[in-house]
Parts: structure tokens; sequence; C-alpha cells
């Protein structure tokens, strides 16, 4: 935070909260960037010759008497080539003992793309994971979340997703991460060899709260550098975005703002938006695709965090633990991307949607038929399939270890619905049936 | 002279300017900042002091900087050229930008000044006119556009001069008429509305009662909408309210249709700017792309021109329903309008009312679903706007500010339902728990008995009380077992499905099941309940199950059948020979 000269400083604070500080100073710019005490702030509020700003690292020890300078600029991430392989903080600083960045200085948080000059995201993005490519499958330039408890292996799916996935960068923004979660990342990537087209900006549980707020922006505007001058595909993960949120909480409450449902502020859909509709598929090629994660909880996505993420985002990725076959599937019932209708059975084999759909229902007909079975009610046939079908399906197409491509995935589900049911069971299109159905 | 006005207090997109002259509420102002003006518009003065919400991002704003008022409210430009245009909340035309990005303080022109236009005129030379008569036409996309008196006129006027039958353009002067006191005033093919107002240059409202067909069944068969009806969609993410929008929008039988998209993702704008202009409005087989407007605030774009693209887009749709014309608007989601002014409440300062939401929500909503209806124009012409408005109630939860509010206002309710979607029924729509009004007006049965027919609105009863009975045996089997209950109500309980399966469920994504013209509805409607009244002859449960899975199988093959092809009439026989196994005499 070095200083240039003639640069006025200010040394009355008139109020200190626990998130900001108010001084009366005269020319600063709204969003402007200041440093108090040598810590990092934004300012918040303009009232009159009265500015609040918001510290970033907290104002713990902050003396009334701080120094404070304004930057006459908002925070600015120094984005090129060399933002490869490395670790940064919240402000964009190297945090793996390596050199500063020597690139071209911009602003974070920069403007919206014109819904115009976008592309409609039309490239399927293979996992390998059923529950994602059969039933969800992803595509780039697409916003999606995992919705899950703290204690759902999610950084783990994550990671291998992000590996799987052919993508040019990667870009790992981590919101109030526990420092054994960053290094299980830095140990997963650089293992997979992967650390070449990897760059992170890390926030962990050590670091004070309020300084992951500038994380997705710092994340994104990397991303933009790739997306944009370099046209490639760049695949960003945020984890989790619900730390995110209890930062934007915390800044607000200090601001004295009403807060709406769920003490998140009134402003928490904007916010989360802003964020997410980076993801965009440029039209020469460069696409930003976000995969994050919103930690739940109790499963509870009736609150604000997931709430807001669910309406934003494009779909949304359940993790459960089925205690039929011991392993972690992708929930076929609650997860959903919306942008796979732009792949599936055009870039994917016709029978794609189709298929997805009669397995999934007949799935739901043996969640009925476990209900039964757990209310002592007798079981039919056709429960009693449905039943083991489920299993299979479970085993065979669900698990998270599972790595298939799709057509593969396809023939599974017709040799399932074959070993388990007539044609008139399964309700696919006649003309699908007769192409594919294995007698 | 024009105020102006100095910054004096910044916080987010609300800005406090310290005026030297008289200011009106909700007027408009720019601020110049580091080089561009940013557009502003007033919601509160105290004082000296006017509270404006800027319609851009504040960053780099400092006290001190200068802000001149315009003397008007946020208005937008009326005239022809705005068919399958792209506009921003405030009417900016999005193509005319520059670059991948938006820019600050970047407007563009909505209309063309150089286009030049085929005018007739309709009017003659002497006519006594008034705001909204009509003067001329030019045809725009083989949509007859009216050149209308200025709705801003309060008088009447008689017609001094009117040019020929020609080219030109929209800003050719192309009458001149006189006022009341003399004086002449020349109009040419544009006029400008401040869009908080509604239009209201028409003879009367009267209840609407035309069928508006959208080519989906569970809302065509089961709970209609009409030209000039209301209706609202709530439901949680994920069960289809944009799929449905979508749908409705591309297959009604509108003439004119207006997307706003209020704060929702930018890719559905953007499937909607990459399929309309290839696919073909089923209706008059031209383009759809021809006969429609979006209005896109993306929700990563800022929020206070949100609650501006509501508006721009609902005074488009009155400005074509002056014309005559069959108008649809649609509007997703109308909760982030309403967030939007929660945000703006907050940062004022005022006391909230519930959920945080202001006070007077619910005013604000009742006035804007207030705006659409059917109307008779001065002319004895008739025109409608129709409004579907999507809710997105937070947590899914429908008692909440927004969805309770539209409740009282919208005659048409389409509860998407989680528990349909989990199921993968879609449309999700919730048959027991939604409704349409207009079942019930005297006006609509009338219209129906005569146009479709005289025993559609008896079956449409019927089948909506076979799906109450069908979801009360559900739970009674669910507690009981199957072998708890009857053979019968098993029976009940299948025709209940069957109509869930046959009518209520479309496949969007199917090129012929997706829309279901009225005739093919009828066709189906009454061969779902001729099933329905038939009685049959089964010895166990297993056996009613069998049965009507099998034919519902067939039911569905014939719905993804073109309609009356060899396909279609094949598994009609076959369902013929199916219900013979069965049938009880």
């Amino acid at each position: 935070m070095a200083s240039k000269a003639f640069q006025k400083i200010y040394t009355k604070i008139t109020q200190i909260t626990k998130a900001t500080c108010s001084l009366k100073a005269t020319g600063v710019g709204y969003d402007e960037l200041a440093s108090v005490d040598g810590r990092l702030a934004q300012v918040v509020k303009i009232i009159g010759d009265e500015v609040t700003l918001q510290v970033f690292s907290g104002t713990d020890g902050i003396p009334t008497n701080a120094e404070v300078t304004f930057m006459g600029k908002a925070p600015t991430l120094k984005v090129g080539e060399q933002l490869v392989s490395r670790f940064f903080n919240a402000y964009g600083e190297p945090i793996d003992g390596g050199p500063e960045i020597d690139g071209k200085e911009v602003e974070i948080g920069g403007p919206s793309v014109n819904p115009v000059r976008r592309e409609q995201p039309s490239e399927l993005i293979a996992t390998g994971i059923a529950g994602i490519d059969l039933n969800n499958t992803l595509v780039t330039g697409q916003k999606i979340p995992f919705f899950a408890d703290p204690d759902q292996p999610f950084n783990q799916v994550m990671a291998l997703v992000a590996l799987r996935a052919e993508s040019d960068k990667i870009i790992l923004g981590g919101m109030g991460m526990t420092n054994d979660d960053y290094l299980f990342f830095k140990n997963t990537f650089s293992e997979a060899g992967a650390l070449d087209r990897i760059v992170s900006f890390i926030n962990t549980t050590e670091n004070p709260s309020v300084e992951r707020l500038l994380i997705p922006d710092m994340s994104l505007t990397a991303a933009e550098y790739f997306a944009v001058q370099k046209h490639e595909k760049v695949l960003v993960l945020l984890t989790d975005m619900t730390n995110y949120a209890d930062a934007l909480a915390i800044v607000s409450n200090r601001m004295d703002q009403i807060p709406s449902k769920d003490s998140m502020p009134g402003s928490i859909y904007s916010d989360l938006a802003k964020i997410y509709e980076k993801a965009v598929q440029f039209p020469d090629g460069g696409s930003i695709t976000i995969i994050a994660v919103t930690t739940l909880s109790g499963g509870d996505i009736t609150h604000a965090v997931p709430d807001n993420t669910g309406y934003i985002t494009e779909g949304q990725l359940y993790l459960r633990r089925d205690s039929d076959i011991g392993k972690v599937i992708v929930d076929p019932f609650r997860s959903l991307s919306r942008l796979k209708q732009l792949v599936t059975g055009t870039k994917t084999r016709k029978d794609h949607p189709q298929v997805m759909n009669a397995a999934v229902r007949l799935y739901a007909d043996a969640a009925n038929a476990k209900t039964k079975l757990e209310n002592g009610f007798d079981l039919t046939d056709y429960d009693n399939r449905t039943l083991a079908f489920a299993k299979d399906y479970s085993e065979k197409l669900l698990a998270i270890d599972v790595n298939l491509n799709t057509t593969e995935m396809l023939d599974v589900a017709w040799d399932l619905f074959a070993k388990y049911f007539t044609p008139a069971e399964v309700n696919i299109k006649q003309e699908l049936v007769n192409q594919y159905w294995r007698n | 002279m024009a105020t102006k006005g100095i910054v004096k207090g910044i916080v987010s997109n609300l800005v406090t300017v310290e005026v030297d002259g008289p200011v009106s509420q909700n007027e408009i102002c720019y601020i110049s900042v580091g080089g561009v003006k940013l557009m502003s518009e007033v919601i509160k003065v105290i004082g000296q002091n006017a509270f404006v919400q800027v319609f851009e991002s504040t960053r780099g704003m400092r006290v001190g900087d200068e802000a001149e008022f315009e003397g008007h409210m946020l208005e937008v430009i009326l005239g022809p050229g705005m068919l399958s245009r792209n506009y921003d909340g405030l009417q900016n035309d999005l193509d005319k930008m520059e670059g991948v990005f938006l820019k600050r303080g970047e407007y563009t022109y909505a209309l063309d000044d150089d286009k030049k236009w085929n005018f007739k005129p309709i009017a003659s030379v002497g006519d006594t006119v008034k705001a909204g008569s009509w003067l001329g036409e030019v045809d725009e996309n083989h949509q007859p556009l009216k050149i209308m008196v200025p709705f801003t006129f309060e008088e009447t006027y008689t017609i001094k001069s009117l040019v020929p039958e020609g080219e030109y353009t929209i800003r050719d002067i192309i009458a001149v008429v006189t006022a009341a006191d003399g004086t002449d005033i020349k109009l040419d093919m544009t006029q400008k509305w401040p869009v908080k107002r509604p239009i209201l240059a028409y003879r009367e409202k009267p209840r609407p009662y035309k069928l508006l067909e959208t080519g989906v069944r569970t809302i065509d068969t089961v709970n209609p909408i009409v030209e000039g009806g209301t209706g609202f969609i709530p439901g949680p993410f994920g069960t289809g309210k944009t799929v449905m929008q979508h749908a409705i929008s591309k297959q009604a039988e509108a003439d004119i249709v207006v997307i706003a998209a209020c704060g929702e993702r930018a890719n559905e704008v953007v499937e909607i700017f990459a399929e309309f202009p290839h696919l073909i409005d089923p209706h008059t087989g031209r383009k759809l792309m021809e006969r429609t407007i979006i209005i896109a605030n993306t929700s990563n774009m800022p929020v206070a021109a949100r609650e501006a693209s509501v508006y721009t887009a609902m005074t488009i749709a009155e400005y074509y329903r002056s014309m005559g014309l069959k108008v649809l608007l649609m509007a997703d989601s109308t909760s982030r309008w309403a967030q939007a002014l929660r945000e703006m409440s907050n940062r004022l300062e005022e006391l909230p009312g519930p959920d945080a939401f202001p006070m007077d929500l619910s005013a604000i909503i009742a006035n804007f679903y207030a705006r659409a209806g059917y109307v008779i124009l001065d002319n004895g012409a008739t025109g409608s706007v129709t409004f579907i408005g999507t809710v997105s109630p937070a947590g899914g939860n429908l008692k909440e500010p927004v969805t309770e509010n539209t409740k009282k206002v919208a005659r048409c309710f389409y509860a998407l339902e989680q528990e349909r979607a989990d199921r993968k029924r879609y449309p999700a729509i919730n048959p027991i728990d939604s409704y349409s009004k207009y079942l019930e007006y005297p006006e609509f049965m009338a219209y129906i008995s005569e146009h479709v027919s005289p025993s559609w609105i008896d079956k449409v009863n019927e089948i909506k009380t076979r799906m109450l009975r069908g979801k009360e045996i559900a739970e009674q089997i669910n507690i009981l077992g199957d072998d708890g209950v009857p053979v019968d109500y098993h029976i009940t309980f299948w025709k209940s499905e069957l109509i869930d399966f046959v009518i209520l469920q479309q496949d969007a994504f199917d090129d012929v099941d997706a829309v279901t013209p009225l005739d093919r509805q009828e066709y189906m409607l009454d061969k779902v309940v001729d099933v329905c009244h038939t009685d049959f002859k089964f010895d166990t449960f297993i056996e009613v199950m069998d049965f009507f899975k099998q034919m519902i199988n067939i039911f569905k093959q014939m719905n993804y059948s073109a309609y009356k092809s060899e396909d279609f009439y094949g598994f009609d026989k076959q369902l013929e020979a199916l219900l013979n196994e069965r049938k009880e005499n």
C-alpha cells in the first residue's frame, strides 16, 4: 500500500464500528480505495463531507488518529499470463512466496456484457459423472452451484469436475475456506499436473471475513482477462458463496441497513447476480463457466442465500449419500441444469432427453415403493422391479465414481430398462423404443 | 431555465443532489461523472435536497459533481420501428451499443430517423380528432401500425392538413392539427409518453371475454386466459417458470408480444435472441421475431432500471393496444421489480412493511396489473393488453408479500409446484390450486359455447373435480394401502392420472407436443372424458394399474404424433381395441 507523493493524509476518524470507520474528507469518489493505518478500505457512503469506509480486515486496533489516505481508484488486479499457477490473497497479492505480477492493472467488478453480444451457450462440458452429464448436463457459459451441507464432499467433487472438464484455465476463488481445504485443492491440482492452468485467489478462515468480499470479483476479473483477451474457455470455482453472503450481511449490519429475510441485506439478489452473471459465452470462443458451492444449513434451501442463488443460477446440483449402495450420488430429483436442453439430444445422442426423463421417473416410482415398504404395505411386482432398478441405476450411473461418456451412459440406461421393464412401462416415444430397445 | 444541482451525498445508487430551482417527483436528471452523464430519477425531495436513484453504477462519483434536470419524467418514444428490437429497461437500443461490454452513460436512440415508411392516411382534412385518434397507417413487419394523435393532447382538434400516401421518415411532418384556440400543431409519426402513467386514450374497458389461445393445454383447456386478461405464475426456482413463459410468448395468438426480462438471467434473453428469429408464428406463418419486442434488464444490469423496465414494457404494450391490436405482455419476474423497490426503500430509510418491502407494494402491484385490459377505442375498434407476470416467491413460500399482493389482482393463477416438478410432471402447474376466474364469467361462457362447444366448460369442470377426487384417493391409498381401498377407488384414481398425463402434462421440447391447437385440445378432452365416463371391469388393482398404464402410453404416443396423421389414427385404433377389452356394457 505505497502512498503517492503529495497525497492528502487525514488523521481524524470520527466514528469506528467493527467493519467501518468514518471521517471528514473532500474530493473522494464513490467505491474508491483508501488506506486506513496501512489497511485497505473502500468508500461505501458519502454524506456531505463525511465519508464512511469499509475496512476489509476489520477495525480492531485502529486509533481515531490513524492515517487515512485515498488512492483515487477502485480495487484493481494486475492481469497477465503470469497469473497462471499462482496463489493470491483477496487483494490480488501473492501468498505463495513468488514475485509480484507485472501486468496491466484493471478495475475489478467491471461492467456487464451487453446481452445482445452474448452467444447462446452450446458446448457441452463432459465430466464423466452420469449424475451430471446424463441428468444435468453442463454447458460452457453456465453458472451452477452445488447445494450441499457442510459435511458433504463438495470440494472433492468440484475438484474432480474441474480436472475432468476440458477447460483452458481454472480459477479457484476460495472464501472462508479452511486451511485444510486450501491445501487439499493445492495438492490435488499439483498431483494432477494441472497447476499450469490454474489461478487461485484464497481467503481462508484465518483471514478477516470482510476481505472475502473481494474474492469473486478478483477471480472473475482474472477469468475475463483469459476469456476476452485470450479467447479461452475458463472455469471459475467459487467456494463457498454462503461465506461470501455472510460477509455481506456483516457489512450491511454495521451500516445500519434494515435486514430482509434471514438477516441478509435487501440487495442480496443483486449482489449475488452481479457475480454469477459474469458467466458468459463470448462470440469468439472465449467463455466463463462458474461452478460454485452454497453450503446449506440442515439442507434448508428456503434460506435466503440458497433461495436467491437458485433464482440466479442455471440450475443446482445436490449431493446425497445413497444408503442402498453406500456411495455419494448426484441427487436426480432435486438437481437441475437449466441449459441441458441446449445440448442434450443434439450434441449428444437423440434419445438422451427421453431416456433421462424416463429413468428419473422410474427412480421416483422406486421412491414411492420404498415409502410403501416403510409403511408396512405389500409391494406389487412392479414396485419390486422399480426398487431393483433404482439400486442398479444408483450403482451404475448416479454414483460419482462412475466415469463414462454420454453414449455409454445411455446404453447402460437402455440395458437397465430392458432388464426390469416393458416398453409400455418405460413410456418413451415409440420411434426411440424401436431403435434402442434391447431384446 | 433548467434546474441544476450539486451532488451532496452518495450511498450506492442513491444520490442526494442539492438543487437551485424547482424539481418534480420522478423528474429525470443527468449527473456528470468523469466525463459521462448518468441518467437518474428523482424519488424523494426534502427542502433543497432531491434524492435521486441513478440508473447506473455510481463508482467514482464525487461530492460536488453537477446534475442537470430535464423537466420531464422518465418517458419512452413511440413510433414505427420498434418491432423486433431489443431494448434495455430505459428503451436504449442494445444492438446500437458498441463493444461487448455495456458502457456507463451510453444511451442509444430507440428508433430510426432515416428509414422511409409507406404512410397511408386514414383520417381526412376537417375531421375532429383527439388523443389516440388514428391519422394514418404504415406497414411494419406486416402489421398495420396506426399513426395517432399524441396521447398527451388534452383537447379536441381539427385536422388542417394531412400528407397524401407516400414515403416518409418518422420525422417528416405528416399532419397539422388546429386546436380550439386556433393554434396549429405539426405532427410527425412519433410521440413521447411518461412510462409511469397509463395511456387512457380509449372509450371504455369492458370485462374481457375472448379466449386467448396459448397452445398450452393446462392453460387453454383447464384454466384459460382471455384477451386483455391478467394472470401470474408463481413458482419456486426450477419448476419451469421461464420455460412456461417462453412457451406462451412463442405460441400465443397475439399480434404483438412484449417480453420484459426483468432482473432475470441474461442467458434466458439470449435464448430468445437466438431462437425467435428462426421460429415461425404458428398462427400467421411469419417469423416470431417480427411481432416481438424485448425489454431486457438482466439481473446484472442496474437495479434502478429494473423498475423502469416493466413500465417501459407496459407503455409500449398500451401504445399498440391503442392501434386496435392484441398485445401480450410477459414480465419475468415481477419479484425482481419488487426487490428493486425494496432496495431503494431501504436506502431511503423508509419504515419497512412485511419482509422489508415498501408499505405501498400492494398498491404499486395493483395499479400495474390494472393497466392491462380489453378496450373499446373511440372509433369502435377493440384492442387488448394481456398481462402475465411471473413471481419468484422467496423460499418457494406463497405466503410472501409479492405473491399475496399479486393474487389479489391477477385473475388467473398458475401455481407451479415443487412436488410436480420433482416428479417431472411438466408443466408443473398444480391443477387443484390453480384457477382462472374467467371460467366463471357469463360473457366467457357464452363466447366458448359459440366458438368452441356448448359442453366444453362442463367437461373442464368435470376434469377438475376428477383431479381433486384422484388426489383424495391417492392420500387414502397412502394411508390404507393398495389393498385397503376398493378396486373402484383405483379406477377413479387412474382416471385422474389419465387426465394428468394426457391433458395436463405437455412436452415443451417436442416439436409436436409443444403446441396444441384448440381443435386438437377439444378432440383430446372429449376422448379423455369419454374414457372417464366408461365403466370398466377389473378384479384387482394391479389389473387396473397395468391397463391404465398401457392406455396412458398410447395416449402419449398420440400427443407426440401430428394431428390427424396416419400414426395418430393408428394409435386411436389401438386405444379403441384396448378399451373394448375391459369395457363393461
